[in-house]
């Protein structure tokens, strides 16, 4: 319950910033790192609390992101109902790729090699098809109103994104409370086991991949509209995938908070360097790639696992200290 | 209880189990002996629906149960504590008993705890530590344990010994006496015979996927041509 007053309590202190932050840039800074704690919360869901290393997250984004694009450019729809298209659409390819592996075991490396295929199918698919916009993308066009969910202000982005990341991390807090999420840990843990127990593994993996799936398509749908433009690379390209699994390990995998301080950290990194080298093609590549070693090396519990040991090591409980 | 007949099954092409038949009695401890490879592991998870059965029939408090699935087994009172210290490691010893009543008696939960630790106090010790981090022997009677939270009508215990220091061997064996005088039924899947046999009611010896000998301890220990063909004693 105290976790759930202190997610709230964050929450609303970070609703503030439209109210207090003046600039512009200071105020997509602040939306952008909630879009990654979106991103990162949602395969914190299906590989932090569940174990199950996704490398094709973007799966789920480009078909958010594409299904609210398509709808309202080639056929008229209004992108509140694209909104909810978008989000069962992801839920569906994340059941349609989660029956496909889970439904043969695949673990570990095998299950992140097909995830990363899909997407990438995906990506192709996408690019030879018309409705898509193929190779030169799709354009949805300007217009402000609440009615075609795109705002005048960044303020009404703001509040787009801050729901939807509200809402995967009250997700995630229940999945912390719940027996769903006590057999997704026991899963996660040792498969064979929870089966013992009478959990059905594979009903669980299928429950925590259509969650995942659900919020990543939420992130897209979200994209699409702020934005405004995607083409295959920016939908289904790896980065998206990267992006998703980078923020949950530098915050801290499996833990309620650790996306929106991997989030925070990522982007405050990856400015300061903008700022420093200056814009260079590639840069945030190489930064991701050195901070990911670094994190797994140093910090392999992420951030929140760093915060976690120094309160620890201030406040030695009697009776847990190592063992042989 | 338990009354298993002609059970066939095994994996892909290969046939594991040749036609088992065995069966276990209220109260009893049997023991399940025979060398490595022999199909013991591979019986057990057919009891509790993890392995499919190919044939045969298992009647399980007179229902038929092969081909239910794992949950359903559970539901009915039949738990297996599976080989090889199964216990989540990155949960806290608590959660992980409480993960033991994830479908049967759960209502129970706070008082089963309580009656594991009395069982096994040095979990009491390491409650909230994360099972990580206990010991080979603590692991073992944390699986046990969390099998116990499940007030099992039927306990499955594979290999509980294996890879255990003689002496925890010994404390293992003691505990599962123990707990037969709680009156639990005990299905014990062990490579251990000297020791299994102290603490059994019946025996049964499996070769080749199939049950070759049965009888009460006594009987099979004073047979010196079994004990040489089957047991691996001299």
């Amino acid at each position: 319950m105290r976790q759930l007053v202190l997610l709230l309590a964050v929450f609303a202190v970070i609703a503030l910033a439209p109210f207090v932050i003046a600039s512009e840039f200071s105020l997509n800074l602040v939306i952008m790192v909630l879009y990654a704690a979106l991103l990162g919360q949602a395969w914190n869901i299906l590989g932090g609390y569940g174990g199950q290393f996704s490398f094709g997250h973007a799966a789920y984004f480009g078909t958010g992101a594409y299904t609210v694009a398509v709808l309202q450019v080639q056929l008229g729809i209004n992108p509140w109902i694209g909104l909810v298209a978008g989000g069962l659409l992801a839920i569906g390819v994340a059941a349609f790729i989660g029956l496909a592996t889970f439904r043969y075991g695949l673990r570990g490396s095998y299950f992140a090699l097909v995830t990363l295929a899909f997407a990438e199918v995906l990506r192709i698919l996408s690019n030879s098809v018309d409705f898509t916009g193929a190779g030169v993308g799709i354009l949805i066009p300007l217009a402000p109103g609440v009615a075609n969910l795109q705002f005048e202000t960044k303020t009404g982005y703001f509040f787009l994104v801050w729901t939807f990341t509200l809402a995967a991390f009250l997700a995630v807090w229940w999945i912390g409370h719940s027996r769903f999420g006590a057999s997704l840990a026991a899963v996660r843990d040792n498969e064979e086991a929870a089966r013992a127990l009478g959990v059905n593994a594979f009903r669980v993996k299928m429950g925590a991949i259509m969650l995942s799936g659900l919020f990543s398509g939420l992130a897209g749908v979200f994209y699409a509209q702020y934005f405004l433009y995607l083409d295959p690379y920016i939908a289904y390209g790896p980065a998206i995938s990267v992006e998703s699994l980078l923020v949950p390990i530098i915050g801290g995998m499996g833990t309620l908070f650790g996306p929106l301080l991997g989030a925070a950290a990522l982007h405050a990194v990856s400015e300061l360097t903008r700022e420093i080298i200056g814009e260079v093609p590639g840069i945030s590549l190489v930064l991701y790639g050195a901070l990911l070693v670094v994190m797994v090396m140093f910090l392999p519990r992420g951030l929140a696992g760093l915060g976690e040991r120094l309160f620890a090591r201030r406040r030695p409980k009697a009776g847990e200290t190592g063992h042989a | 209880m338990l009354e298993v007949r002609a059970l066939r099954a095994g994996y892909g092409a290969v046939e594991v189990l040749r036609g088992v038949d065995l069966d276990i009695a209220r109260g009893e401890i049997v023991a399940l002996l025979g060398s490595n490879g022999v199909g013991k592991t591979t019986f057990a998870g057919v009891l509790s629906g993890l392995v499919p059965a190919w044939s045969g029939t298992v009647m399980f408090n007179g229902s038929a149960i092969a081909g239910l699935g794992a949950g359903r087994i559970v539901d009915l009172g039949l738990i297996h504590v599976p080989e090889g210290r199964h216990v989540f490691p990155n949960l806290t010893v608590r959660e992980n008993l409480e993960l033991g009543a994830y479908r049967r008696a759960r209502a129970n939960r706070a008082r089963n705890i309580d009656h594991v630790v009395s069982v096994f106090p040095r979990l009491k010790e390491r409650f909230s530590q994360k099972a990580g981090t206990l010991s080979g022997g603590e692991q073992q009677m944390l699986a046990i344990g969390r099998g116990m939270m499940a007030e099992p009508e039927l306990l499955i215990l594979d290999e509980p010994s294996i890879g255990l220091s003689p002496l925890l061997v010994e404390e293992m064996f003691d505990l599962i006496g123990n707990l037969k005088r709680e009156g639990l039924t005990i299905l014990l899947v062990e490579q251990n015979v000297l020791q299994s046999m102290e603490i059994a009611d019946r025996a049964f010896v499996m070769e080749n996927g199939q049950i070759r000998l049965s009888g009460k301890p006594a009987d099979l220990m004073d047979d010196p041509d079994l004990q040489r063909a089957y047991l691996g004693l001299a």
